[in-house]
């Protein structure tokens, strides 16, 4: 979903044309943010809301930024070495990035991945040369993290297990890069941050590194509204195991999304916006866009983990 | 006429935590209406409020989807097993 190159009109990207870089690994980070002006007529005139396009990551989602900043951990403190193989459970985002970095980087990637997941996955993990696992469907992604777990400990010398569910470098990855760009990006006016919650390591990473900047910019979180939802990437988390990493604590408030309406906001993104993006970005637009009506003024941004080529093969866009 | 309905783990706090229960029906349209006695609240889990069966869940018929059966109209033996699949993998990462 790069847009970018053809037939671009450079006069209205800001900074110009982008230099080369020496390496696919430099292109992760520094997404796009964009104001989002049409699905938004009816918020009230004083609040904006602008959206991160983190599917303009070379592996297509947010997910590159901790999966980079996990790996690199690893390799600076010597868990990671060209004997290991990367292993975690991930049929999503994560285990794309793992697959195209471990394929850059030259590790050999083994991914836990519930038997239920869509084909063009399954192909994508393995253009980039990467083993799949598959662990039964009916037990979900906490299946497939149980397998993943009795593979490394049956053989633990054999892998770099990276978890993203418990490592806190999942978290400093946008600690170190969303969190900056945004502030820089929104030149500090940014009021609050919107964000749907997998891992919840963009939204406590992030959301750190806003509070830190200016401590009353509110972070709030995006989730399913039940237990059975088709959200891809989310989890509900109270019927999940809740991730290490995620502090709910940490959080201003909670908003609940609807399946059927966050589809329905990710057709109009597609339709309204010209942006095609994952329905968990329509999730997210859903909860700011629930936010703004309760706000005077702000500026609100809201995070787009993925684009929708990947679910071209779901329900998503049937009206 | 008995069947084997394997239920998924988002589901299993309706089912007293069980994985595989049995229903009663001759179509998959009333399994799902006796699962709804045996474990109420279960339907609109599954079911949009016109009954149709929600986007994000598949059901199989042993291995076939009932998308390409004839839907909740599919026609159960003795014997069969009927399971509730999660369109997305259970929301990972
Ligand atoms: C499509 C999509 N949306 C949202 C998320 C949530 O991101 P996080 O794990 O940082 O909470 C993920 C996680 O992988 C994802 O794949």
């Amino acid at each position: 979903m790069d847009t970018r190159v053809a037939g671009a009109d450079y006069r209205t990207r800001s900074g110009g044309v982008r230099e080369a870089v020496g390496s696919v690994i430099d292109l992760v980070g520094n997404t796009p943010l964009v104001n989002i002006r049409n699905v938004t007529r009816d918020i009230p005139p004083g609040v904006e809301i602008y959206a991160k396009l983190e599917g303009y990551n070379p592996g297509g989602s947010v997910k590159d930024r901790p999966a980079l900043k996990m790996i690199e951990d690893a390799e600076k403190a010597g868990r990671l070495t060209k004997d290991k193989i990367i292993l975690d459970s991930t049929s999503g985002n994560t285990g794309i990035a793992y697959a195209w970095i471990g394929a850059h980087k030259g590790y050999r990637v083994e991914l836990v991945v519930p038997g239920n997941v869509s084909e063009e996955r399954k192909k994508m993990l393995s253009a980039y040369g990467a083993k799949v696992i598959f662990s039964d469907p009916l037990e979900g992604s906490d299946g497939a993290i149980r397998l993943c777990w009795k593979l490394y400990v049956d053989n633990p010398e054999k892998y770099c297990k990276l978890d993203q569910y418990n490592n806190p470098s999942n978290p400093l990855a946008h600690y170190e890069t969303t969190g900056p760009e945004i502030i820089a990006q929104t030149e500090g006016r940014i009021t609050h941050f919107v964000a749907s919650i997998g891992t919840g390591g963009t939204i406590m990473g992030t959301g750190r590194r806003l509070k830190e900047f200016r401590k009353d910019i509110k972070v709030i979180a995006v989730e399913p509204d039940s237990p059975l939802h088709g959200l891809e990437g989310l989890k509900h988390m109270a019927s999940s195991i809740v991730p290490g990493i995620y502090h709910e604590e940490e959080l201003d408030d909670k908003i609940p999304a609807d399946t059927e309406e966050s589809y329905e906001m990710t057709r109009r993104l597609a339709k309204e916006e010209g942006i095609l993006a994952g329905q968990s970005s329509g999730a997210a637009l859903l909860g700011a866009l629930r936010l703004a009506r309760t706000l005077k003024e702000g500026l609100i941004v809201v995070m787009f983990p993925d684009g929708g080529d990947k679910y071209l093969s779901t329900r998503v866009w049937e009206d | 006429m008995a069947v084997k309905v394997r239920i998924p783990t988002p589901l299993r706090k309706l089912t007293e935590g069980k994985d595989e229960v049995t229903a009663e029906g001759t179509t998959v349209r009333e399994v799902i209406d006796d699962l709804e006695k045996r474990y109420p609240g279960i339907k609109e889990r599954i079911c949009e409020e016109d009954g149709s069966i929600r986007k994000f869940v598949n059901l199989y018929v042993n291995d076939e989807d009932i998308r390409f059966k004839l839907n909740l109209d599919t026609e159960l033996k003795e014997g069969d097993e009927l399971s509730i699949i999660p369109a997305i993998a259970g929301g990972m990462c």
